[in-house]
């Protein structure tokens, strides 16, 4: 009886502690708290060194991507297209068109879509991880990257790839050991037929190892750099390496 | 030096079996002494601490990252599992990051402080021998049975135990590997396809996130459980995880 009432007594100043406490934490959150300048900075090295090891200790060249059964394909109704632009971008004149590959290359040049499309080609169906949290399973046909690199012949001292497109500033800096990896493609069609505008028409990068926003849509450079270019979400806070 | 002055006629010729008074086992709580003892030693402490606010911020910025896409199963594809908190968006009051890039953030950066925190808890345990008081065994299954029966008020006495009873046993074994299990189904998801074994492991991709977001809620419910058991069943423990020093009912070793 006796040390039935001594809990009872204890319990509730202790309560009251623990309430003024928690009070206190959720308030700070509640208030969108992101840990001040210190905190910013312990964010970003934090950040960076996710990225290192993302790319030094878990990246594989040569670990593919899981495909998938035609029949597991997400419908297409069902599998989200994302653009920056007010409305879906698309080309003024398609035919006029073409691909410029450069900075620093021994050989740079300008593909048009038939000349990508008369290069060896790679079909797959894997599964898209967005960053967002969900995926959906499609089919992407196109070319390898690397061999695209193989026509123009990096040079040494190009350690990255910056993609640009014509949707409104969004761009993309790329590890070389993605861009290289033998699923990372410049993609022309999805689920067997040619891009859709809101796939990325007429081109756009896929690669299965990476996050949705890694992989640009609506290509028009590809530049090898010395440079780590950032990106448009990589730039507002998003992980640059962004590897699965 | 005792066998020098052997104040009465021992029965047995065995000096030990004198010296060891058969210890009353019918009423030990209340007429324990209230002397200070050492219960918890500081990496105990410090661990228990730091993943407290470790899980806090986890479990804040996960739920932030969860609103990004407040569902399980592939797009298109029928929802995985019974979700009460499916298109549920929760409350900023318990989020942290403030957007999907801020949530991811504080995320990664608390996950390798959670990581190593349960290394060096788990290290500390295997180098104090302190995971014999922890881990719940086959062995503990009848006493835990007899603690519940306590618990629901169906048995008036207090089962005999050690530093803990087999009730804390079986939910301080089961958090841990709950830690286990949480950290094993994030990197299933963080690198389904460097991982793809691990996500494998956990029924794909979409499973290993639906097993991280039921983990949320077993941290949560054992959480409440275990301050609510704080404050109504021994108090003095609350000091003890603080300065280590315990003068509370139980016994503080095995």
């Amino acid at each position: 009886m006796t040390e039935d009432l001594k809990i009872g007594r204890l319990s509730r100043r202790d309560l009251l502690r623990l309430g003024l406490a928690g009070g206190a934490a959720s308030l700070l959150s509640a208030c969108g708290w992101k840990g001040g300048k210190l905190g910013r900075s312990a964010f970003a090295a934090a950040a960076d060194l996710n990225d290192w090891v993302g790319e030094r200790l878990w990246l594989s060249s040569s670990r593919l991507a899981p495909t998938y059964e035609l029949a597991e394909r997400t419908p297409e109704g069902s599998f989200p297209a994302y653009f920056r632009s007010r409305t879906v971008p698309v080309l003024a004149d398609p035919a006029a068109w073409a691909l410029e590959i450069g900075g620093l290359v021994a050989r740079p040049m300008r593909l048009t879509l038939d000349q990508i499309q008369a290069l060896p080609l790679i079909t797959y169906t894997v599964k898209h991880h967005c960053v967002e949290g969900w995926t959906a399973i499609g089919t992407w046909t196109g070319v390898p990257l690397s061999a695209v690199a193989d026509l123009v012949e990096p040079l040494p001292a190009a350690r990255f790839l910056r993609l640009d497109s014509f949707d409104v500033g969004y761009s993309n800096g790329f590890d070389l050991a993605s861009a290289m990896h033998p699923q990372t493609i410049l993609a022309y069609a999805y689920n067997d037929r040619p891009l859709t505008p809101q796939h990325g028409a007429p081109l756009r990068l896929y690669c299965p190892i990476k996050l949705g926003y890694k992989m640009t849509k609506y290509l028009t450079r590809i530049d090898w750099t010395a440079e780590r270019h950032g990106g448009y979400w990589e730039d507002r806070g998003y992980p640059w390496f962004g590897g699965i | 030096m005792s066998e020098s002055e052997p104040a009465e006629p021992a029965a047995d010729s065995d000096p030990l079996e004198v010296a060891v008074e058969p210890a009353p086992e019918t009423a030990p709580p209340p007429a324990a002494p209230a002397a200070s003892v050492l219960r918890h030693r500081w990496p105990a402490r410090v661990t228990h601490w730091a993943n407290a606010l470790l899980l806090l911020g986890m479990i804040g910025s996960g739920l932030q990252i969860y609103g990004a896409f407040p569902r399980f199963g592939l797009r298109g594809a029928p929802p995985l599992g019974p979700n009460p908190f499916d298109g549920y968006r929760f409350p900023v009051a318990v989020r942290l990051g403030g957007w999907l890039a801020g949530g991811l953030d504080w995320h990664f950066a608390l996950a390798w402080p959670f990581v190593v925190t349960g290394l060096f808890y788990l290290g500390f345990l295997i180098v104090s021998g302190e995971w014999k008081s922890l881990l719940f065994r086959p062995s503990d299954l009848p006493k835990a049975w007899a603690m519940q029966l306590y618990y629901l008020r169906l048995k008036k006495e207090h089962p005999p135990q050690g530093k803990h009873n087999a009730l804390q046993k079986a939910a301080y074994s089961f958090i841990f590997v709950l830690g286990v299990l949480s950290t094993a189904t994030g990197f299933a998801i963080y690198k389904p396809v460097q991982l793809a074994w691990l996500t494998a492991l956990f029924g794909g991709y979409e499973r290993a996130r639906y097993w991280h977001f039921l983990a949320v809620w077993l941290f949560v419910g054992f959480t409440l459980l275990h301050v609510v058991l704080v404050f109504v069943v021994d108090p003095a423990s609350l000091r003890a995880m603080i300065t280590g020093c315990y003068r509370g009912r139980f016994p503080s070793h095995d």
